[in-house]
C-alpha cells in the first residue's frame, strides 16, 4: 500500500474503473481535480467534482485501479489560487415568479433578497442534473431554503434558482423544482463551443442586478 | 452513397455509439450504447471501425429498407429477422439487398437489440457521439418512420468470420457481480446480508438511465443527507425511501443518495438486457 502524505484522502473504490476520493471539503475538491488534470495521468477518463468528493475514473484499456491508486498517491494538490479561478459576472433581472416566497420563507424584503444573492461571490461546486447545469455554493446563509413543494413541469433556459444551500441557472428548458428568483440572457450551454458549458467547476460567479 | 429508409421503430429506435467521454464534469454523461458487448459484435461482424454508429432498438418490431445492396448485422436481443422474402439469423451478417426491407420481430428474451450495417449510419453528431442520451436530451433525436440515414465509411477490412458464438440471453435469474463501495459503510450488516441472499426485481420504471428494482429494505446504520458525488455506470443506488436504482447508460452524472456497490460493465451489459419482472441475484465482493 502506497503512503499517502498527511493530508491524504481517503480513496474509495467505484466498482472496476474509478475512484472517489473523499475530501471533506469543496475548495480541496477543486485543488485536487487541478492536480489530476495537470499531472495528466495516462489513462484517466473522467475527472469529475462533487460537493466534497472527487471522481476519477479510468479506461480500463489503458490502466489499472493499482496503477491509478499509486499515480493518485504520488500526488499533492497545489495551493488555493482564488487569483487563477475563472470568474464570472451573471447579470440577472430579479423578476422570478417565487421571488415573492422566498422573500416570505427567508423573512427579508424582496430587496433584501435580491442584495443577499448578488452580495456575495458565489462558487461552481459540481454540475449535474442536466448538461451546464451548476451547482453553486457560498451564498449569503439566509438564503437557505427548501425546494418546492412541487416541480414545475417546465422551467425556462436562464431561470436563475435557489434551493438549499445551492444557487443555479438552468441551462435550457426543463422541468426542475428550485426557487425561481430571476432570469438572465447569458447562454450557459452551447454544445457547439468548446468547452460548451459557461460556469464549470471551481469558476467564481457574481449575479449583478440589471432588474432596472 | 447508401441510403437507409426508416418504415418503423417499434417501441424506440435510437442511434448509439461509443458515448461521450471527458465531459462529466460539465454534466454529460457517457451515453452510448447499453448493452455495450452486444453493440460491439453487431460492428465486428459487418467489419466496422469499433466505435460506428449502430441501431439499438428496444423491444424489436424495427423496419427499414435498404436502397442499395449492404451487409447486416443483427446482435443483442435475439429477433426473428426478414429480409426482403429470406429469413437470416441473429450474430451473423446478412446481404441486405438494393430495394429490400428488413423487418425485426419480437425478441424471445432480453430488451435491446442492435443493427449493425457495414459502414456504420451517419447520425447529428453533439459532443463527439451521435448518441441519443434520453436524460441529457442530446445526440440524435430517436428515430422516427419516415427518417432517411446515410451509411457512413467506418468500416475495415472484411472480418475473419461472420458467425459469433453467443452466450444465450437467459429469462431465469440474472446474477450479477457487485464490487461493494464506494458507500457500503453507510448500511448495516443486515442490509449487506440481504442483498447478497434476497432476490430482486425488475420494475417496469426502467430505462437507459437505469433499472428500478424491488426488493427487500436495506437499512442504513447513519441517517443524513449524502453530499452530492460522481456516479459510475453500473452503481446500485439507494434512496432513502424509495426503491434502488441500478444505474446504465444515460446514467446521472453526479447524485445525493449513496452507492452501495458497483456491477462492473460485464454485468451491466447483461442488466442491459433484462426485462421487467426478471428476477436479479447480486454477487457482492470487497475486491
Amino acid at each position: 500500500m502506497t503512503a499517502f502524505p498527511a493530508s491524504a484522502p481517503v480513496l474509495r473504490r467505484c466498482g472496476e474503473a474509478a475512484w472517489l476520493l473523499d475530501l471533506g471539503d469543496n475548495g480541496l475538491v477543486h485543488r485536487w481535480a487541478t492536480a489530476v488534470r495537470k499531472a495528466d495521468l495516462k489513462g484517466v477518463s473522467e475527472v469529475v467534482p462533487g460537493l466534497s468528493t472527487l471522481l476519477v475514473t479510468l479506461d480500463p484499456d489503458v490502466t489499472d485501479l493499482a496503477t491509478l491508486h499509486a499515480a493518485l498517491a504520488a500526488l499533492e494538490p497545489g495551493p488555493e489560487t482564488a487569483s487563477e479561478d475563472e470568474r464570472h459576472v451573471i447579470e440577472v433581472r430579479y423578476d422570478g415568479e417565487d421571488l415573492h416566497a422566498v422573500a416570505d420563507l427567508t423573512g427579508l424584503a424582496v430587496d433584501e433578497v435580491v442584495a443577499a444573492h448578488t452580495g456575495t461571490p458565489w462558487r461552481v461546486a459540481f454540475c449535474g442534473f442536466a448538461p451546464g447545469f451548476s451547482y453553486l455554493v457560498g451564498g449569503d446563509p439566509r438564503l437557505r431554503v427548501a425546494r418546492r413543494d412541487e416541480s414545475r413541469v417546465r422551467v425556462p433556459a436562464g431561470a436563475v434558482a435557489i434551493a438549499g444551500e445551492f444557487s443555479s441557472i438552468y441551462p435550457r428548458v426543463s422541468p426542475g423544482g428550485w426557487q425561481l428568483l430571476g432570469h438572465t440572457d447569458a447562454v450557459l450551454w452551447n454544445p457547439a463551443a468548446d468547452p460548451p458549458a459557461l460556469l464549470r467547476p471551481g469558476a467564481v460567479v457574481e449575479f449583478r442586478d440589471v432588474t432596472g | 452513397m447508401t441510403r437507409l429508409t426508416v418504415e418503423s421503430v417499434g417501441v424506440q429506435a435510437l442511434l448509439e455509439d461509443h458515448g461521450r467521454s471527458g465531459l462529466a464534469h460539465l454534466g454529460v454523461g457517457r451515453s452510448g450504447a447499453a448493452d455495450r458487448a452486444s453493440y460491439d459484435l453487431a460492428n465486428r461482424l459487418v467489419g466496422n471501425r469499433p466505435g460506428a454508429a449502430c441501431i439499438e432498438v428496444t423491444l424489436g418490431r424495427l423496419a427499414f429498407t435498404v436502397d442499395a445492396t449492404v451487409s447486416v448485422a443483427v446482435t443483442g436481443a435475439p429477433v426473428a429477422i426478414r429480409c426482403g422474402n429470406r429469413a437470416y439469423a441473429v450474430n451473423a451478417s446478412f446481404p441486405a439487398r438494393a430495394g429490400d426491407t428488413v423487418t425485426l420481430g419480437t425478441p424471445a428474451a432480453g430488451l435491446r437489440t442492435y443493427v449493425a450495417v457495414r459502414g456504420g449510419i451517419v447520425g447529428q453528431e453533439v459532443l463527439g457521439s451521435v448518441s441519443w442520451d434520453t436524460m441529457a436530451q442530446l445526440g440524435t433525436p430517436p428515430l422516427r418512420p419516415g427518417d432517411v440515414l446515410q451509411v457512413s465509411h467506418a468500416k475495415t477490412d472484411w472480418p475473419a468470420a461472420d458467425v459469433a458464438p453467443v452466450a444465450a440471453i437467459g429469462t431465469g435469474l440474472l446474477d450479477l457481480p457487485l464490487l461493494l463501495g464506494p458507500r457500503d459503510d453507510w448500511f448495516t450488516d443486515e442490509a449487506l446480508d440481504r442483498l447478497a441472499n434476497d432476490e430482486f426485481t425488475v420494475t417496469p420504471d426502467s430505462n437507459r438511465v437505469g433499472i428500478r428494482l424491488d426488493g427487500p429494505v436495506l437499512p442504513r446504520h447513519r441517517s443524513g443527507e449524502l453530499a452530492s458525488e460522481g456516479v459510475v455506470l453500473g452503481a446500485l443506488q439507494v434512496p432513502t425511501r424509495g426503491r434502488p436504482t441500478l444505474f446504465l447508460a444515460d446514467r446521472p452524472v453526479t447524485g445525493g443518495y449513496p452507492v452501495i456497490g458497483v456491477v462492473p460493465q460485464s454485468g451491466v451489459n447483461r442488466a442491459a438486457q433484462a426485462v421487467p419482472g426478471t428476477r436479479i441475484r447480486f454477487r457482492p465482493r470487497r475486491r
